[in-house]
């Protein structure tokens, strides 16, 4: 009776990692019920996606196709982040400026996806340089506006405090500004790289001869939707793997003096 | 390094902050000049929103903009500053946030344990000042200043929204950190029992363009300081009330 009463709650204790595995595996049943429903091949069910995926596997394709878009995101990613933090810090500095190129920030934010890689394919020819660009430009403008609020948020009380004790360039960019930048870099990163993964697919299924985004191109022209559904599913596992393994982990790092 | 003996000269012919977004310009200070001698502890004190603050700020070199002359007497002189709010860096430890005042690799750097010990921050030296309370982020602002060894120290209402006690205490440490290494010190309050308990002597600054209304010399021994009755008379004698 004793043990009863120190038990911390009754029936089961259910982590966050098991609610989300209770959630993953009601969806797979869910779809498992509307493919056998179905009884169609333009809706597979779990199983026969699974092996399919096995089978690209198998033949090597699917880390072909993965590894080609890992590096075009990888690429597209980093130059997206460089080139929209110096734009966003200046903007966000330099008033003038800002007044200035706050309409062409606007411009390109509304620039719908489908143009900015349609125009770079026309411009520069279907090359890998043309591909890396469209997917950056897609996502400049959205770091440069979220950093910009981080350059504008800088807190003039600690500047001064750094100025009194002699912080100098270097020791006030790496103790006081970037870590009060941190977190904006931080959600640019996040909503960036879903972004990027995104419109990399779709610049690779218009003009590239590998990738995943080549690879559902080809399936969709075949109406092989169990294809389809198999690179969907190995590309979700590599985002989530990326996000808890590395992205997670970065930012309860940068996090950790918050009370 | 050598031996600072010239005094500290301040001469403000006038300072004025700009009309902003409909606030009309604001003429905070008049002409204000003194000087302190190395190794005293000159309280400024009046009215708030006075140009307390702003003077001081002129003095560290984060305001530039007005008429007049800050003179050093002694080309690179250390200044530390304790402001109104402690200002720590809250991504980094007390601990960092003490040594990071000084270069790295500072021989001043072996004195931080001990100056933690003195304003009681030992257990706390590697939390993060929000985990910390205000009063022990103000001690940390405290020994920050203190393990830079300057020769001018300026703070500005350090002791300001804390309990009584708390604020005695914090008087306490500062007073015990000062005698160790006497410094030229400028404190800002609008305190007036704090002024007398601290200062070696006492500027009043008037309102509005502020100018110097009062110079006077505080008349307690280190002793008189912490007596009650002591501190309140010599309070009436400058301020004229109780």
């Amino acid at each position: 009776m004793r043990q009863a009463v120190n038990a911390p709650a009754r029936g089961f204790r259910v982590g966050r990692l098991g609610w989300t595995l209770i959630s993953l595996l009601a969806l797979i049943l869910l779809w498992e019920l509307a493919a056998v429903i179905a009884q169609s091949r333009y809706l597979p069910g779990p199983l026969a996606v699974t092996e399919a995926m096995v089978r690209e596997a198998q033949t090597g394709e699917l880390w072909t196709n993965i590894r080609a878009t890992l590096i075009r995101v990888a690429f597209s990613f980093v130059f997206a982040m460089f080139i929209g933090s110096a734009i966003g810090l200046a903007l966000g500095r330099y008033p003038m400026a800002d007044r200035f190129f706050d309409a062409w920030l606007i411009f390109f934010l509304n620039l719908p996806a489908l143009v900015i890689i349609v125009l770079c394919y026309i411009w520069f020819g279907l090359t890998e340089v043309a591909a890396i660009l469209a997917v950056s430009i897609n996502k400049i403008p959205n770091v440069a506006v979220t950093m910009r609020e981080g350059a504008r948020s800088l807190s003039k009380d600690l500047n001064e405090m750094a100025s009194v004790y002699r912080f100098g360039r270097w020791k006030t960019l790496r103790h006081v500004t970037l870590p009060q930048l941190a977190p904006f870099f931080a959600a640019a990163a996040r909503s960036g790289l879903a972004l990027v993964w995104k419109i990399v697919l779709v610049v690779e299924a218009f003009g590239r001869s590998e990738g995943v985004g080549h690879q559902l191109n080809i399936a969709f022209q075949l109406f092989d939707v169990q294809m389809i559904l198999a690179y969907a599913l190995a590309f979700i596992i590599v985002v989530q793997i990326i996000e808890f393994a590395i992205l997670q982990p970065l930012i309860a790092r940068a996090s950790k003096w918050r009370r | 390094m050598a031996e600072v003996t010239r005094p500290l000269t301040v001469r403000v012919e006038r300072k004025v902050f700009p009309a902003v977004r409909g606030r009309p310009e604001n003429h905070v200070l008049g002409k204000i000049e003194f000087e302190v001698e190395p190794g005293s502890f000159v309280v400024i004190t009046g009215p708030s929103g006075g140009g307390k603050s702003t003077l001081l700020n002129i003095i560290a070199g984060l305001d530039k903009d007005y008429e007049g002359a800050i003179d050093f007497a002694g080309a690179d002189r250390r200044m530390a500053f304790v402001f109104q709010t402690p200002r720590l860096l809250p991504w980094r430890t007390v601990y960092e946030n003490i040594a990071l005042a000084l270069p790295p690799g500072d021989p001043r750097l072996a004195n931080i344990p001990e100056l933690l010990k003195r304003v009681g921050l030992v257990e706390a030296a590697n939390a993060y000042p929000e985990m910390i309370s205000l009063g022990m982020q103000r001690r940390a602002a405290l020994a920050r200043a203190f393990v830079l060894e300057p020769d001018i120290l300026l703070m500005d209402e350090p002791f300001v929204s804390l309990d009584e006690p708390t604020a005695q205490g914090l008087r306490e440490v500062l007073v015990e950190l000062w005698s160790r290494r006497p410094t030229t010190v400028l404190f800002v309050t609008h305190d007036r029992s704090e002024a007398v308990m601290l200062g070696t002597r006492i500027l009043r600054l008037s309102s509005g363009a502020a100018t110097i209304t009062q110079d006077v010399p505080v008349q307690l021994s280190v002793a008189d300081r912490t007596d009650r009755e002591k501190v309140r008379a010599e309070q009436r004698r400058i301020f004229g009330e109780a």
